[in-house]
C-alpha cells in the first residue's frame, strides 16, 4: 500500500509541478505527505475525503501562521478553495501555498484583493472595508458615533485607493495603489504569513521529512 | 552677598559656576559693590565684626595694589588689623585673597579702584555661601528657612556667644540688601516681557549708539523703513499691524549686506527685502524668528556678536533684551529654535487658548513659581500676595499694570510668567514630552505686556489664527489619533495616508509633532510589527528634514530605536532606518547618541555589500540600497572627530574603498563625502592612499556630477598634504580634470573644492610643472577678485606655491595678479591672509613685482598685518617682509617710512610663539642691513630682547636668531652689549645642534661678536675653538670664513695678551 502511495504520489507531485510555480517536485511531495498528515484520519472511514473543510483550514492558519481575524481567514479559505466546494484540495493546497508562501508581488496583490472581496463581485465595496476594519479602532465611548472613526478610515483609504472614484475598489485600483505603497498590500487585514512562520514552516514541511 | 541674592545670581548664571555676563548679573554686582563700599562708614560697628570664616577668592590684585595699613613682603600682604589672636584680617598670598571682615572688604573695594567689579564677581563666585562664611552656619540655616523671624533669631541669640549681638545685627542688614536688590531686580525685569513698540524702540536707540564712528562702531546703519510712527508706536502699516508687526528695519552691518527686518510682537526675523514704507511685497519670513533685534544680528553678522560683548557694560542693554538673558538661561541648549518652537506651540494651541483665556488668566497652574524662587524664602510674602491678586478678575489686573503706579505687583506677576516659561523649559529639555498645557504660560506673558494695544490686536488676530491653522493641521491631528487607537491594519492604513501629505512642509511636520504624533511614531518603532515599522520610518525619514523635530526625535530618545532597527534582517528597515539616521544626525548631541548605542558600527556593517555592483539581481539590488542608505548615514555622522575614529575602528574604510568603485552616482555621492568629511584625520589620509582610493577619486573628478566633483576635490583637497597622494594625483592624470573645474565658477563650492586641491597639489614642483601646461596660473589669478573667501584663501594659497618658482612669478606679473594680491591684503580672513601674505612674499623674489609692490604700497600694508591678533598672520607677515626688505629699491628709506614699524617689530619679539620669533628674527637681519634702522633698533631695545631668546633649543629659531645676532652687531657697541646680556654661550652650544643651517648663521654670529675681546673670552671658555676647526673643513665657503674669522680674533687676542704681558 505505502509503495503504491508513494508512487501515486510521485506521480501526483510530477502531475502537479508543472502547474504550479516556485515549488520543486521533492517540495510538492513534502507538500502532500503535510496534506495528508493534516487532513488525518477520515472521519467516516470508508468515505473518501477530497480535502480540507473551512474548521481545519482555519485552525492550520490560526495555529501555523498566526491569523486571528475570522472575517480574514475565511476569505483566505474562499481564496484557497478555487471550486468552491467547501473543500480545500491538495491541489489547491499546493496551488494556494506556492502564492502564499513564494508568491511574486504580482500574484500577491492578486490574491489580497481575492481575500478582501468577500462578496466575490471584483470589488471591495465600502461595505466590505467597513466589515473587516471594524474591529481595527479601539471606540471611544465617549463619542456619538463609536463607527465614525471606521467610517473616516474607510473614507480616508477610497481617497487614497480609488483611483477611478467610483466609490469602490477594482482591481485596478488595488493594483496601482498597491504598487505605489507596497504597504497597502495587506490593507485590510493581515492575509499573508510574516517571514518567521514562513521560515519555520517551510524547514518543518521540507526539512524535517525529508531527514525522515 | 545674602544667600536669596546667591541664588538669585546663580539663576542666571550657567552651569559653570561663573556669573554670566548678562546686564542684570552686572547690575547685581554693582548693588553689591555699593553695599559693600558704604559697609564700613555708615555700620562701623558691624564692619569690625569677624567673618567666621573667610571669604576666599582668587584675585587679580597684586601685593603693589597695597598702600599704607598693610604688611608687604614680596608678593605677599597682610593687613595691619588682626583678630583677637592676632591673624591678620586680610592676606593675600598671590592669587589667593583671604579677607575676614567688612571693614577689610570695603577698604579692599576702594583700593582696588576700577578692578572692583570684578574682585565682587570673583569673590561672589568662589563664595557661593557667603553668608554662612560671615555669620556661621546656624545663621545661613536661618536665611535659608521662608520666615525669618526675629523670634526665631532669638532662640538662637541664647545659644550664642557674646558676639550674637552684632551677628544679628549684621543679619538683618544682609537681609534688607537682599530685599533691596531683590525688588530692584524684579523692576528690571518687569519693564518687558515681550517685544512691543517701546521695546523695540529702546532696541532702536541702542543700536543706532552702535552706528556711532570710531572704534566703537559695530553697525553702519540703523533706519526705519518709514518714519512715520502711528500712536500705538507702530511703524508699520495698519494693515500688516494685524498680522502683529511693529515695522520694518533696514540695518547695515559692518561685515555683511544690508538685513532686512521686520519686528514683531512675536519676534524678530528677516523679511523679503522690504526697503521703504508701502512696499507690497516682501512681508514674507525668510529666516528663523528670533527673540529681539541683538540676537538676530549677533547671529547674522559675526563682526557685530563679537564687538557686542566687548561694549563696556555701561551701555545698558535694553530691556527686552535683559528679559531675554534671563530666560534663555534654562533652555540653552534648546536655543533659538526652542523659542520659534514655542512661538508655533502658541499658535498651535491658539483655538484651545482663545476660550481659556479669560477664565484661565488667573488660573493656578501658571502662577506656580519656579521652585527655585519658591526656595527663596524672602520672595514667599509677594508671592502669596500675588497669589491672592490673582484670584480677582484678570481684566483688574491688567488696569493696574497699564497704570503702572504699583510697579512692584505687576513686575511679579510678569516675572513669575516668565519663571514658570522657563521651568517648562526645563522639563521639556529633560526629555519629557510637552502637553498642550505647556503653550498656556507664554500666553500669560503676552498678556501682562503692554496690555491695551495687545488686546486689540489679539481680538482681531483670534478669528484669523483660528482660521490660520492649517487644514492639515486638523487632518493630521485625526490621523495620529486613529494610530493610537488602531490595530495593525488600521495603523499601516493611517500611516500610508499620512505619507500622502507634504511631509516636507514644516506646517505638516510641525503638526505632526505638536498633536503627538512624533511620539506614536517612535512607539511604533519598538513593536514586532514590521509593516508599521516601515510605515513609521517611511514618515520619520521625510519629517526628519525638520530641525525642530530632528531634535524632538532625540529628545524622545527616538534615536535609540532607529539604530536598533539597523540590525533587523528585512533589508527595507535597515535602509530606511539608516536614511533617516542620515537625517536625524545632523547635529553633534544627535551623532553623539548615534555613537553611544554602537550605531556606527551597524552603519559600517551595511556598508557590506556584494562587490560586483554593475549586474544585480534583486536582493543585490536592495543590499546595494541598504548600503547606499549606509553611507548617507556615516556622512552624516562622520562630521563628529569621534564618529570618524568609530568608523575607522569599526573597519569602514576599506569598505568605503569598495564602495567607492560603484558606477553609481546617488552611491558615489555619500561615499565620497564621507571620505572627504574624514580626510580631515590624518589616519584616513593615510588609509586613503594605501587602499587606492585616489585612483577613483581622481576617475570620479570627471563625472559629470557637480556634487561628486566637489566632493572629489574636496577629499583629494585634505589628501594632497601628502607628498605622496600629490604625486599619485599627477599619475592617475588628475591634474587636468582639476583645472578643468575651475570652469565651473558659478558653483562656488565646487569651485572652493577645485582650487584647495590645486593649491595642495601645487605644492610638489612637479605638480605645479604639470599645471602650467594647462594654463592653471592664469585661470587662478583670474579668479581673484570677486570670489568668495573660502575660494580665494585655497587660490592665493595656490599662487603663493606657483610663486615659488621664477617662472610663476612672471606669469602672475604678466596677468596682472599683483594689485588683487596686494588689495586682498586689507581683508580680515586669517587664513586668507597667512596665504596672502605668502604669496606677496613670494613674488616679492621677483625685482619686477617687487617694484609693483611697492608702487601699491604692500610693504606698508604687510607690516601693518604684524599688528594682527593671530600668530600665524603676524609670522607669515614677517616672512613675506624678508623678500620685500631685499628687493626694495631704497630698502632702508621704505622701513623708515612707516612710522612705528620698527618698535612693532621689536615688541614682537616677546612672542611667545617660536614660528614668529623666527620670522621677526629673520625680518631684523634684513632690516639691521641698513645702518640708520640699526641704530633705531638698537634704540628700542633690540639687543636685550635677542639675548633674552638664546636659550631656545628650536633649531629654526636658532637659525634666525643668530642670523639677528649676526647684523645686529654692526652698530656701536651692539657686540659688547651682546656679550654683557650673556647671549655669547648659548650661541656656541648652537653649534652642536645637528642642523647645518644653524652652523652658518652661528659661524657668521660668532665671527662678529668675536670682534669684541670679551666675548672672545667666554667664547674660548665655552670651547668654541674644536668645533669651530671642525665648520672650518666644510664645503661652504662663507661658513669657512666665518669660522676661521672667529678663530682668528680668539687667536689674535691671545697673541696680544701674550705681547702685553711680555711688554709690560
Amino acid at each position: 500500500m505505502s509503495a503504491m502511495n508513494r508512487k501515486l504520489k510521485q506521480t501526483l507531485a510530477e502531475a502537479i509541478s508543472k502547474q504550479v510555480e516556485h515549488f520543486s517536485k521533492a517540495e510538492i511531495e513534502c507538500l502532500i505527505r503535510e496534506f495528508t498528515v493534516l487532513l488525518g484520519e477520515p472521519a467516516t472511514p470508508g468515505r473518501a475525503v477530497t480535502g480540507l473543510d473551512r474548521g481545519t483550514f482555519r485552525r492550520i492558519l490560526h495555529n501555523i501562521f498566526g491569523m486571528t481575524n475570522d472575517m480574514i481567514m475565511d476569505g483566505v479559505f474562499r481564496t484557497f478553495d478555487k471550486d468552491n466546494d467547501s473543500f480545500v484540495s491538495m491541489k489547491e493546497w499546493i496551488e494556494g501555498l506556492s502564492v502564499f508562501l513564494r508568491g511574486t508581488l504580482e500574484e500577491k496583490i492578486k490574491y489580497c484583493f481575492h481575500v478582501y472581496d468577500l462578496n466575490g463581485d471584483n470589488y471591495i465595496s465600502r461595505e466590505e472595508m467597513f466589515h473587516m476594519l471594524k474591529n481595527s479602532l479601539i471606540r471611544q465611548p465617549t463619542e456619538e458615533d463609536p463607527d465614525e472613526g471606521i467610517k473616516d478610515l474607510v473614507e480616508i483609504t477610497l481617497k487614497k485607493m480609488d483611483h477611478d472614484h467610483d466609490g469602490r475598489l477594482s482591481f485596478a485600483d488595488f493594483e496601482k495603489a498597491v504598487r505605489e505603497e507596497n504597504l497597502l498590500l495587506e490593507a485590510f487585514g493581515t492575509c499573508l504569513p510574516d517571514a518567521t512562520s514562513i521560515e519555520l514552516f517551510e524547514r518543518h514541511v521540507f526539512q524535517e521529512q525529508l531527514e525522515q | 552677598m545674602g544667600l536669596s541674592l546667591t541664588k538669585a545670581a546663580h539663576w542666571t548664571s550657567s552651569g559653570t559656576g561663573k556669573l554670566e555676563f548678562t546686564p542684570m548679573n552686572e547690575s547685581l554686582l554693582k548693588e553689591i559693590l555699593c553695599f559693600v563700599e558704604q559697609f564700613s562708614s555708615q555700620h562701623p560697628q558691624e564692619a569690625e565684626h569677624v567673618f567666621e570664616a573667610p571669604l576666599q577668592w582668587s584675585t587679580t590684585l597684586v601685593a603693589s595694589d597695597f598702600k599704607t595699613d598693610y604688611d608687604i613682603s614680596d608678593l605677599d600682604v597682610q593687613s595691619h588689623e588682626k583678630d583677637s589672636e592676632g591673624h591678620p584680617l586680610l592676606q593675600l598670598s598671590p592669587p589667593t585673597l583671604n579677607v575676614r571682615s567688612f571693614s577689610q572688604l570695603s577698604k579692599l573695594v576702594r583700593l582696588a579702584d576700577d578692578k572692583k567689579l570684578e574682585e565682587v564677581r570673583a569673590c561672589l563666585e568662589e563664595n557661593r555661601d557667603a553668608v554662612v562664611k560671615i555669620l556661621g552656619p546656624c545663621f545661613g540655616n536661618i536665611l535659608e528657612r521662608e520666615d525669618a523671624h526675629t523670634d526665631e533669631l532669638r532662640l538662637v541669640d541664647e545659644d550664642q556667644v557674646k558676639d550674637s549681638d552684632v551677628k544679628v545685627k549684621l543679619f538683618r542688614l544682609l537681609q534688607n540688601m537682599d530685599k533691596q536688590l531683590l525688588s530692584k531686580l524684579l523692576e528690571e525685569i518687569s519693564e518687558q516681557v515681550r517685544l512691543d513698540p517701546t521695546a523695540v524702540k529702546n532696541d532702536m536707540e541702542l543700536l543706532k549708539r552702535f552706528c556711532s564712528e570710531g572704534e566703537k562702531r559695530v553697525l553702519k546703519s540703523v533706519r526705519y523703513t518709514s518714519d512715520y510712527e502711528f500712536a500705538n508706536g507702530c511703524h508699520a502699516p495698519l494693515w500688516r499691524q494685524l498680522h502683529g508687526e511693529i515695522c520694518y528695519l533696514v540695518i547695515e552691518p559692518c561685515d555683511t549686506e544690508d538685513l532686512y527686518i521686520t519686528c514683531s510682537t512675536t519676534g524678530v526675523f528677516l523679511n523679503g527685502g522690504i526697503k521703504h514704507e508701502g512696499a507690497e511685497s516682501g512681508y514674507e519670513r525668510t529666516s528663523d524668528m528670533y527673540k529681539d533685534l541683538v540676537t538676530l544680528l549677533k547671529s547674522r553678522s559675526p563682526y557685530f556678536a563679537e564687538n557686542i560683548n566687548k561694549q563696556d557694560f555701561a551701555v545698558e542693554l535694553p530691556s527686552t533684551q535683559r528679559i531675554q538673558h534671563v530666560e534663555s538661561v534654562d533652555m540653552e541648549e534648546q536655543g533659538q529654535s526652542q523659542r520659534s518652537y514655542e512661538q508655533q506651540e502658541k499658535n498651535v494651541h491658539d483655538k484651545a487658548r482663545q476660550q481659556h483665556t479669560l477664565n484661565k488668566a488667573g488660573g493656578e497652574k501658571k502662577y506656580e513659581p519656579c521652585p527655585r524662587w519658591k526656595n527663596l524664602g524672602l520672595m514667599s510674602p509677594c508671592c502669596k500676595a500675588e497669589e491672592k491678586k490673582s484670584g480677582k478678575s484678570s481684566g483688574e489686573e491688567r488696569s493696574a499694570e497699564i497704570k503702572r503706579k504699583k510697579p512692584g505687583q505687576g513686575a511679579k506677576s510678569k516675572m513669575k510668567a516668565e519663571f514658570s516659561v522657563s521651568s517648562i523649559h526645563g522639563r521639556l529639555s529633560s526629555h519629557k514630552i510637552k502637553t498642550p498645557a505647556g503653550a498656556m504660560p507664554v500666553e500669560l506673558s503676552s498678556e501682562s505686556s503692554l496690555e491695551s494695544e495687545e488686546e486689540e490686536e489679539q481680538s482681531e488676530r483670534r478669528p484669523e489664527n483660528d482660521t490660520d491653522l492649517p487644514s492639515e493641521y486638523w487632518q493630521i491631528q485625526k490621523l495620529v489619533k486613529y494610530l493610537k487607537g488602531g490595530d495593525q491594519t488600521a495603523t499601516v492604513l493611517t500611516l500610508c495616508a499620512m505619507m500622502d501629505f507634504n511631509l516636507m512642509q514644516e506646517t505638516c511636520q510641525l503638526a505632526i509633532r505638536d498633536v503627538g504624533g512624533l511620539e506614536v511614531l517612535i512607539n511604533l518603532l519598538d513593536t514586532d510589527e514590521v509593516k508599521c515599522k516601515i510605515g513609521s520610518l517611511k514618515i520619520l525619514r521625510k519629517i526628519s528634514h525638520n530641525v525642530q523635530i530632528r531634535q524632538t526625535i532625540v529628545d524622545m530618545e527616538g534615536l535609540q530605536s532607529i539604530v536598533r532597527i539597523l540590525d533587523s534582517p528585512v533589508m527595507e528597515l535597515k535602509a530606511l532606518a539608516a536614511e533617516t539616521i542620515a537625517n536625524v544626525a545632523r547635529f553633534h548631541r544627535a551623532r553623539r547618541t548615534v555613537r553611544h548605542y554602537g550605531g556606527i558600527k551597524k552603519l559600517v556593517k551595511l556598508l557590506d555589500c556584494v562587490p560586483n555592483l554593475a549586474n544585480l539581481t534583486a536582493t543585490q539590488e536592495k543590499d546595494v540600497e541598504v548600503a547606499r542608505c549606509g553611507a548617507l548615514a556615516l556622512w552624516s555622522c562622520s562630521k563628529s572627530t569621534k564618529n570618524k575614529e568609530a568608523i575607522h575602528k569599526a573597519g569602514g574604510i576599506p569598505l568605503l574603498g569598495r564602495l567607492l568603485k560603484s558606477p553609481h552616482e546617488n552611491m558615489l555621492i555619500p561615499v565620497v563625502g564621507t571620505l572627504q568629511e574624514c580626510a580631515s584625520e590624518e589616519s584616513y589620509r593615510i588609509a586613503i592612499h594605501t587602499e587606492g582610493m585616489i585612483k577613483d577619486l581622481v576617475k570620479n573628478l570627471s563625472s559629470d556630477n557637480d556634487e561628486l566633483q566637489m566632493h572629489c576635490a574636496s577629499a583629494i583637497f585634505k589628501c594632497a598634504e601628502d607628498k605622496e597622494t600629490r604625486d599619485l594625483v599627477r599619475k592617475y592624470k588628475g591634474l587636468q580634470p582639476l583645472v578643468s573645474l575651475l570652469g565651473k565658477a558659478d558653483n562656488k563650492q565646487l569651485l572652493a573644492a577645485a582650487t584647495g586641491a590645486i593649491w595642495k597639489c601645487s605644492i610638489s614642483v612637479e605638480n605645479v610643472a604639470k599645471f602650467q601646461e594647462y594654463k592653471a596660473l592664469e585661470i587662478l589669478v583670474g579668479l581673484l577678485t570677486d570670489q568668495p573667501e573660502e575660494v580665494l584663501v585655497n587660490v592665493v594659497g595656490a599662487l603663493g606655491e606657483f610663486a615659488q618658482i621664477p617662472a610663476g612669478k612672471a606669469i602672475i606679473h604678466k596677468c596682472g595678479g599683483i594689485k588683487p594680491l596686494v588689495n586682498l591684503l586689507a581683508g580680515t580672513n586669517q587664513a586668507l591672509l597667512v596665504n596672502v601674505t605668502k604669496a606677496v612674499g613670494a613674488c616679492a623674489t621677483d625685482k619686477a613685482n617687487m617694484s609693483i609692490i611697492d608702487q601699491l604700497d604692500g610693504v606698508r600694508l604687510v607690516w601693518s598685518l604684524l599688528k594682527n591678533p593671530s600668530a600665524d598672520v603676524q609670522s607669515s607677515a614677517a616672512w613675506a617682509l624678508c623678500p620685500c626688505i631685499e628687493n626694495a629699491k631704497d630698502a632702508g628709506e621704505m622701513v623708515r617710512s612707516l612710522v612705528g614699524g620698527l618698535e612693532l617689530i621689536v615688541n614682537l619679539l616677546k612672542s611667545t610663539n617660536n614660528e614668529v620669533l623666527a620670522s621677526i628674527c629673520a625680518a631684523i637681519a634684513k632690516i639691521a642691513k641698513d645702518k640708520e634702522n640699526l641704530a633705531v633698533l638698537t634704540d628700542h631695545g633690540v639687543v636685550p630682547l635677542l639675548a633674552k631668546l638664546t636659550n631656545t633649543t628650536d633649531d629654526r629659531l636658532r637659525r634666525h636668531l643668530a642670523e639677528a645676532i649676526g647684523h645686529c652687531c654692526m652698530w656701536g657697541s651692539n657686540r659688547a652689549a651682546f656679550g654683557e646680556a650673556g647671549a655669547v654661550a648659548p650661541l656656541v652650544r648652537y653649534l652642536k645642534s645637528k642642523d647645518n643651517t644653524v652652523h652658518q648663521s652661528t659661524a657668521m654670529a660668532l665671527y662678529q661678536l668675536s670682534k669684541d675681546p670679551n666675548n672672545c673670552i667666554t667664547m674660548h671658555e665655552k670651547g668654541v675653538v674644536k668645533p669651530l676647526i671642525h665648520i672650518m673643513g666644510s664645503n661652504e665657503e662663507m661658513l669657512q670664513e666665518a669660522a676661521a674669522g672667529c678663530v682668528r680674533n680668539i687667536r689674535l687676542l691671545a697673541v696680544a695678551n701674550r705681547k702685553a704681558r711680555l711688554f709690560y
